[in-house]
């Protein structure tokens, strides 16, 4: 049953240094406040998941949290690039990156394999592309029943998974609407799961095409007010786009970004910058 | 009126949409494209974007694949797996609008790494995101690119997404299943795949510019279609429009 914790325990707590760990969230509902609560705690080696990082990953590569990145597409959404991301890539500051690189679609069904306890799953993709001679979680393989060729793609099984939702109750029974990304899938690829929401509330009622995450498939629950800023929560808040084009002059520049990550670790615990 | 030639690349790939139902959409130039068909001559035109928003009708530009207002317009919002596997795999879009870094003359396109080694790139770019399959399987592709000889390169450094691979029959003996890139429209004017060649051939110029012009901004020898069409200049409606929603003062 998941447990209801404070964002600075949950993540000492489920974090450990050498971790794979997935950050989820498609530009809604990223879990930002976690990201940094993970700079913060001085994570290191952590092989880090994600379709889309952005910024909050751009930050913790900055910090010199991850050795390894797993992605499908690493930008600043509508602004540029990330540029810690490149460094890290280009010139192995602050630490080497390692990266392990999909197609959307390869990334979406590895998470699909995980959450359904499959070893790999089974697309139309990848042909003809230099991905397949850099990739190795990707390999052709052959539908037994029509001889067609088709591309394998490995089960991502991340150690932890970490996303932000809208609501939980007190048992950890978890909500989230709008744009949900992959992010249900993600949480069941993991072996454990961390969920940050804006509000736990005493009755949670019923909302149209919202998804649930029952209290049994989540490790623990933690409370973070404003946690996904600067992206968003429908019906909470909107998406701060002014932030995204600031983090392009503040990660640009070395030393900026060591101001920013200094700030960052000085402040308290669930607190964003 | 005057224009910018951006402006007219927005205007010919917008009105390129025209008769077309359904498309899948990226960020940035290929959005607003698409944002001003459905507001000019394609107003039925469902705009599909990867976070999973299907039929979206954005009243103002969204700076990223996923914001709320597209969520909230939509005529459903589904999961990530599912806009790719049922949506996009199984062939049910029609246009699929890609951006590039590097371009061939086959249509290949590069939005991974520019440099020789990809482990020690010169420049790390954002990656593959949705390109790969949408070149892959939508029914056809529109390549909305500016011109420049840093873009429009011999070889591409990486191959990201596929055109017409090495030539003719490629995509048939890789089992791509879309027609690949019937269309890329750039600042200068309109390519178009030679239907024997599969090479990118100047069908289009925009007003203003010569052949000489597309020439010198292209990498490689261009094949150029006889005669060349010239592109219709935008209209004050269009223009107006397009401005309007850069501005996001449309109601």
């Amino acid at each position: 049953m998941a447990e209801l914790v404070g964002l600075a325990e949950g993540i000492r707590e489920l974090v450990r240094d050498g971790d794979t760990v997935a950050l989820e969230g498609f530009t809604h509902l990223i879990p930002v406040a976690a990201g940094q609560e993970i700079i913060r705690a001085g994570r290191r080696d952590l092989t880090l998941v994600r379709m889309t990082p952005d910024i909050v990953y751009d930050q913790l590569i900055g910090a010199g949290c991850a050795r390894k990145l797993v992605f499908s597409w690493g930008g600043n959404p509508g602004v540029g690039s990330l540029h810690r991301l490149r460094d890290a890539v280009e010139h192995d500051w602050p630490a080497p990156l390692e990266v392990e690189e999909h197609s959307h679609a390869g990334m979406a069904n590895r998470y699909v394999a995980g959450a359904a306890g499959l070893p790999f799953a089974v697309l139309r993709g990848y042909a003809g592309t230099d991905l397949v001679h850099h990739t190795t979680t990707l390999a052709p393989i052959d539908c037994p029943f029509t001889g067609e060729r088709l591309t394998a793609v490995a089960a991502l099984r991340p150690d932890l998974t970490v996303i932000h939702a809208q609501r939980a109750d007190r048992a950890g029974n978890v909500q989230l609407w709008g744009i949900t990304g992959v992010q249900k899938e993600a949480v069941f690829a993991a072996a454990r799961s961390l969920v940050t929401v804006e509000e736990v509330v005493e009755v949670l009622d019923p909302r149209p095409g919202a998804v649930v995450l029952p209290a049994w498939v989540v490790t623990a629950v933690a409370e973070v007010p404003g946690g996904a800023r600067p992206s968003y929560a429908q019906g909470y808040y909107d998406r701060d786009n002014s932030a995204y084009q600031q983090w392009d002059a503040i990660s640009r520049d070395r030393e900026r970004f060591g101001q920013w990550l200094a700030q960052t670790r000085d402040a308290p615990a669930g607190s964003r910058s | 009126m005057s224009w910018t030639s951006d402006e007219m690349m927005t205007v010919a790939a917008a009105r390129a949409l025209a008769g077309r139902t359904s498309c899948f959409v990226g960020i940035g130039a290929p959005s607003t494209a698409a944002n001003l068909a459905r507001r000019l001559h394609a107003p039925g035109l469902a705009l599909i974007y990867e976070s999973g928003t299907i039929g979206a009708r954005p009243r103002t530009l969204p700076l990223s694949i996923g914001d709320g207002e597209l969520a909230e317009t939509a005529d459903a919002v589904v999961s990530v797996p599912e806009v790719f596997n049922y949506w996009l795999q199984a062939g049910r879009i029609d246009v699929g609008f890609l951006a590039a870094a590097q371009l061939d003359r086959y249509a290949n396109i590069n939005t991974t790494v520019i440099g020789p080694d990809y482990r020690r790139p010169a420049v790390r770019l954002p990656g593959a995101g949705g390109a790969p399959e949408i070149a892959a399987s939508c029914r056809e592709v529109f390549i909305l690119v500016r011109h420049g000889r840093r873009t429009f390169v011999e070889k591409v450094d990486f191959i990201t997404s596929v055109g017409y691979g090495d030539g003719p029959g490629a995509r048939e003996r890789l089992g791509l299943r879309g027609r690949g890139p019937v269309l890329v429209v750039t600042d200068l004017g309109v390519l178009e795949p030679d239907p024997v060649s599969c090479e990118l051939t100047l069908t289009r110029v925009h007003p203003e510019v010569t052949v000489a012009d597309v020439q010198a901004a292209t990498g490689w020898k261009l094949a150029v279609a006889e005669p060349v069409a010239v592109t219709e200049p935008p209209t004050g409606e269009e223009l107006d429009l397009l401005r309007a929603l850069k501005k996001g003062t449309l109601p």
